[in-house]
């Protein structure tokens, strides 16, 4: 049986972590390649590394990136953060990535999911969505892009159908208004999506304990579940989350 | 040495990576003499299989030979599927035909791609396994799986709610559908097993080792 994802977010910005990581020995709590080799050491099922400063020097960074934990780590890890065009996530990937995450240009250009999905099979194309609950739509939720600064009028349901059809293979659902709470995910967002389509979705934002989580994955039938202070400040190890999980009957690869 | 097929697809690098850490000497190349002159060929990819075959062109035929003259070849996912006759991805198209069976896409009731860590029970026969126990799991991202009619062919499966054919072996041939250059230690273990198919230990090494154990 295909085993829910655990899956860490480390957030880079010149080529280094940021939010603070706090693992114990390490040399540098700020280097990707020793976190993100750390987390698959412990057992995290896959990565995520997202380039928030995303500026043309910053792409550069994130490819050296990219090549240096591809060398060390030998779980399955997406890169995102700024990607635009087909031929950058034809680099990302070359270079190790398995994944390339697409979300504000996804929105711009919704064509690039197809040509991607055509060149590279829609598995490794990940559409991030940053979803906000409307106040003029009661109850729905709306598609912010640029890093979440920009809201749309798109709503997110429609638009996962839509991405899905184009060639999205993925889909890593944030809540604005949830992310950096602590107070647990969004799952009515999380179900509202992960029902209208038939691709995994990754539940992300507002995990504070381990009932969050196993909440995410029951009630919101989430696939995976993105996760980031709740490991990275040292108050769960992924082996007692997965535990936790496993205990309470959901497949874990543990 | 192990020779990845360099074909202009993605991954590549990952493989190549995991080789080298298990302390295997490897070269990326799409050289036909180098084809020719390795241990043993690896097929990776992750691409969609009509524009995995078109960027293969004519290392096509040199690879079939390679495979069909006895030289271990390992296809990984859509390198898997590739060594099939024929997949319907997006149009469809011919594979290398080294192994009888189609490529199909994934039956409805699940949600695709299938993706993530599956549990793969390993028959106990498979080379690509030996040492590895009863089950396992490996990282899985694909949408198309291979439907195997090849009678030769030996199959671990996983189950998808369905039997998803996870690795195929037909003599010198092999394949993955997972990744095991993702699939952590357990996938490097697959890898190891596959560099001990292509570079087995010389009769007068065995047979050296063996004296010095009797002494």
């Amino acid at each position: 049986m295909l085993t829910k994802r655990i899956i860490p977010c480390l957030d880079v910005k010149d080529g280094r972590v940021v939010k603070g990581v706090h693992f114990l020995n390490l040399r540098d709590a700020g280097d990707p390649v020793e976190l993100g080799a750390r987390y698959s050491d412990e057992g995290a099922d896959e990565l995520v590394f997202l380039d928030i400063t995303a500026t043309i020097r910053s792409r550069k960074t994130i490819v050296e990136l990219v090549e240096k934990v591809a060398e060390k780590v030998f779980i399955p890890f997406t890169v995102g953060g700024g990607v635009r065009m087909v031929e950058q996530i034809d680099e990302l990937l070359r270079c190790g990535a398995e994944k390339v995450s697409v979300n504000t240009a996804a929105v711009e250009n919704p064509g690039l999911l197809t040509e991607a999905a055509r060149r590279f099979g829609n598995q490794c194309i990940v559409l991030a969505i940053d979803a906000r609950r409307s106040k003029r739509q009661g109850g729905k939720w709306q598609v912010c892009v640029k890093a979440g600064t920009e809201p749309t009028d798109i709503d997110v349901v429609e638009w996962a159908v839509k991405a899905e059809k184009l060639g999205a293979g993925e889909i890593l659902l944030t809540s604005m208004n949830a992310d950096g709470t602590r107070r647990g995910y969004d799952i009515e967002l999380t179900r509202a999506v992960a029902d209208a389509v038939n691709i995994p979705v990754i539940a992300s934002g507002g995990a504070g304990t381990l009932e969050h989580l196993y909440d995410a994955i029951v009630d919101g039938r989430a696939d995976a579940v993105l996760i980031a202070s709740i490991t990275h400040f040292g108050k769960y190890t992924i082996k007692q989350i997965k535990q936790y999980l496993k205990d309470r009957g959901i497949p874990m690869n543990l | 040495m192990i020779v990845v097929i360099d074909y202009n697809v993605g991954n590549v690098r990952s493989v190549c990576n995991a080789f080298g850490h298990i302390g295997c000497d490897v070269r990326l190349s799409c050289d036909p003499s180098e084809i020719e002159e390795a241990a043993g060929l690896v097929l990776p990819g992750v691409a969609a299989f009509g524009y995995a075959v078109r960027a293969l062109g004519s290392l096509a035929e040199l690879i079939k030979k390679a495979a069909m003259g006895g030289k271990p070849l390992l296809g990984i996912c859509v390198g898997h599927q590739l060594l099939f006759e024929q997949s319907s991805e997006y149009g469809l198209h011919e594979g290398l035909g080294l192994i009888r069976g189609k490529v199909v896409p994934i039956p409805a009731g699940q949600r695709v791609p299938h993706m993530g860590w599956n549990l793969v029970k390993m028959a106990d026969d498979m080379d690509l396994f030996a040492g590895l126990g009863n089950e396992k799991h490996f990282y899985f991202a694909h949408s198309f799986y291979t439907d195997v009619t090849d009678c030769d062919a030996k199959i671990a499966y996983t189950d998808y709610g369905f039997n998803l054919p996870a690795a195929v072996q037909k003599g010198n041939i092999y394949g993955t559908q997972f990744h095991p250059e993702k699939s952590g230690d357990v996938g490097l273990r697959v890898l190891e097993n596959f560099a001990g198919i292509c570079n087995p230990p010389s009769p007068r090494l065995r047979r050296t080792k063996r004296r010095t154990k009797r002494c």
